[in-house]
């Protein structure tokens, strides 16, 4: 990825640069940027079509065989069936047990990319993630609370997870209200975060020590993450929280980046710091909240999707936002994928597997690129 | 006397202690104005204190009669800019995009070709196109004051706030910032308010220098009114010698006066 920058950016003094100036045409610097925009460009187009591709060849792993032709007609069918046509049962397989694992993936992936990305901006901190502010620990709390206590807020098919959506929302919300009436530093809230997190783990832990084996074991599932929880009323659920979240996170790209030269600055230019921040971990609160209390744990994405991003196309959030979340969708659907097939039938939860391939992975790129300040 | 800028009873201060005790003053248009005083004269906080940086509990600055401190901050980046004495990123940015940023009061959701045109017309001015795509962090500090200087100018602000733009740079360096704040007053027309401890760089580049001591003004003026030995003996506890050199007087200190102690 540093070829990239030795490729493009090395923008040589050059004293012809006055020179073409006056001709009309664009100095080095200028058009070195120029490339660096349409990389830019490129790079977000190329993972989305990368996403695209993948989605395909993953749909084909499975006991049925599906040719990756096979699975773009049967997904293509649905909305033009004059022109696509593939058998019923290629259909159901893809439409009703393939797809939407895969699409609960991207999702959650998406989701939990961008909140990583907004959150590091925002508390300045490239160890931040959806889950600094001790979202997981509250909903695992939920979880806990369901399981051993038997009460929960909502009942019926949502009986856990409602729970753990709540109890994720309170946690966040009152770490968010303990850092607003202090003064909303990133510090602050990073601090109020971790303490938090410790109290709600200790909780969950205390629990856990009056539980029965089966109650465990139901905690124990969740605190691992699983796609197999998604269904397409979920995912409807989902869409609408991503369609009020994201472009209520996209807005603020400009003061994202702002904000990422610290509170003085952002003041400076006509950003207020602290207002921009508790609104960001609120709605990014909210998208995690509904992405993990139907999924669970899946820390990882979130914290290396957008150092990934950054790599390659720097910190400008109008695309760090969108790369982030496409790369967070790639990496979590590509886990998975390997965990559904790696000792088939037996399916590795989602959460262990994004760990066991990101990790390796993500240090691969850590000792490639020679950029070292991205983890100061 | 035409008036850019006025401070209105300014006071800030901690629970304990009061760090500005009502300040007031008047700036007139297209001037380099230096604030000098020793370490904890309140120097640094006036200047945060005038752009919101830091709230002021009281007192209000008003730009060409306009009250600046009851604008949103969006509004109020359009009349002042600021520029802080170093900046640490963690994550990292070039200097296009750095210098970009200052544009966010003018600017749409897309940003516009306008608003890169600006970004390179002021790397040019400051003649540092060369580092546009390099990365911020990795520039020297006194390059690194240049893109924030830079940043500043792009936002278009009438008056604009430096705190100690030259410290930590070496002599090259101090003369090299001073000497492009001085020509983007003159240029651009615009008003410039900095924080300065070096008394000879204040003396020899600015129109007016306020003198601070314990969060109050003791003498304001041209250099030659202030920069006198009678004000550094009482402001800086330091017995000095003032030459005139090129028609601007230059402190050579010669030592600290002490109190008597009483045993």
């Amino acid at each position: 990825m540093t070829s990239f920058r030795t490729i493009f950016f090395s923008g040589k003094r050059n004293d012809l640069a006055s020179k073409r100036r006056r001709a009309g045409k664009k100095s080095n610097p200028e058009m070195a940027h120029e490339r660096f925009k349409f990389i830019r460009i490129f790079f977000v187009l190329g993972i989305v079509g990368l996403l695209i591709l993948l989605t395909g060849i993953i749909i084909t792993l499975g006991p049925l065989n599906i040719s990756v032709t096979d699975s773009y007609s049967a997904l293509l069918s649905r909305f033009w069936p004059d022109y696509f046509t593939v058998d019923a049962l290629t259909a159901r397989v893809v439409w009703n047990i393939r797809f939407p694992r895969i699409l609960g993936g991207i999702m959650a992936g998406f989701g939990l990319g961008i909140c990583g990305c907004v959150m590091q901006a925002v508390l300045k901190n490239p160890l931040a993630s959806p889950f600094t502010l001790g979202i997981t620990a509250g909903a695992q709390f939920g979880i806990s609370i369901a399981a051993v206590i038997g009460i929960s807020i909502l009942g019926g098919p949502y009986f856990i997870i409602g729970n753990a959506f709540f109890c994720a929302l309170l946690c966040s919300l009152f770490i968010i209200g303990l850092a607003a009436i202090k003064g909303a530093t990133s510090e602050n809230l990073v601090l109020a975060g971790i303490a938090v997190n410790y109290f709600f783990t200790a909780m969950s832990s205390l629990l856990k020590y009056f539980a029965s084996d089966e109650q465990l074991r139901l905690m124990t599932n969740w605190g691992m993450g699983d796609l197999a929880a998604f269904s397409w009323t979920n995912s409807q659920l989902l869409l609408i929280i991503f369609i009020i979240c994201i472009p209520l996170l996209m807005t603020k790209c400009w003061d994202l980046n702002i904000m990422t030269a610290g509170d003085e600055t952002a003041k400076s230019i006509g950003v207020n710091a602290e207002m921009t921040r508790i609104f960001i971990m609120v709605v990014s609160s909210l998208l995690v909240a509904t992405i993990v209390c139907f999924m669970g744990t899946i820390a990882f994405v979130g914290l290396v999707a957008p150092h990934m991003a950054r790599m390659v196309i720097g910190g400008d959030h109008r695309f760090l936002i969108p790369a982030s979340g496409v790369l967070g969708a790639l990496v979590l659907m590509s886990a998975d994928a390997v965990g559904m097939n790696l000792i088939a039938p037996t399916i590795i939860p989602t959460g262990i597997m994004t760990s066991i391939v990101g990790v390796p992975f993500f240090m691969y790129l850590m000792m490639k690129g020679k950029r070292k300040e991205f983890w100061t | 006397m035409m008036i850019k800028l006025q401070a209105k009873d300014i006071v800030f201060g901690y629970t304990s202690t009061t760090i500005l005790d009502n300040v007031n003053f008047q700036i007139a248009p297209s001037k380099l104005v230096t604030i000098v005083g020793p370490n904890g004269s309140g120097k640094s906080t006036l200047i945060k204190c005038i752009d919101r940086i830091t709230s002021p509990q009281g007192g209000s600055i008003l730009i060409d009669r306009k009250d600046v401190t009851q604008m949103s901050r969006m509004d109020m980046a359009r009349y002042l800019s600021y520029v802080p004495q170093s900046s640490v990123r963690i994550f990292p940015t070039n200097v296009f995009d750095t210098i970009l940023m200052g544009r966010r009061p003018h600017i749409g959701w897309l940003g516009s070709d306008k608003d890169e045109k600006k970004v390179w017309e002021v790397l040019r001015l400051l003649d540092i196109e060369r580092l546009a795509m390099n990365n911020f962090s990795e520039l020297s500090g006194g390059q690194q004051q240049k893109v924030l200087i830079a940043r500043a100018l792009v936002q278009e602000a009438e008056v604009m706030l430096l705190d100690e733009p030259t410290s930590n740079l070496d002599i090259w360096h101090q003369l090299d910032v001073m000497n492009i704040i001085r020509d983007v007053v003159k240029k651009k027309e615009i008003t410039a308010i900095m924080a300065l401890h070096d008394l000879n760089l204040a003396s020899h580049y600015s129109d007016r220098i306020i003198m601070m001591k314990k969060g109050k003004i003791v003498a304001a003026g041209d250099p030659h009114s202030v920069i006198t030995e009678e004000n550094i003996a009482s402001v800086y506890r330091v017995e000095a010698a003032i030459k005139s050199l090129s028609d601007r007087p230059m402190i050579m200190p010669l030592r600290q006066i002490r109190e008597a102690k009483a045993y």
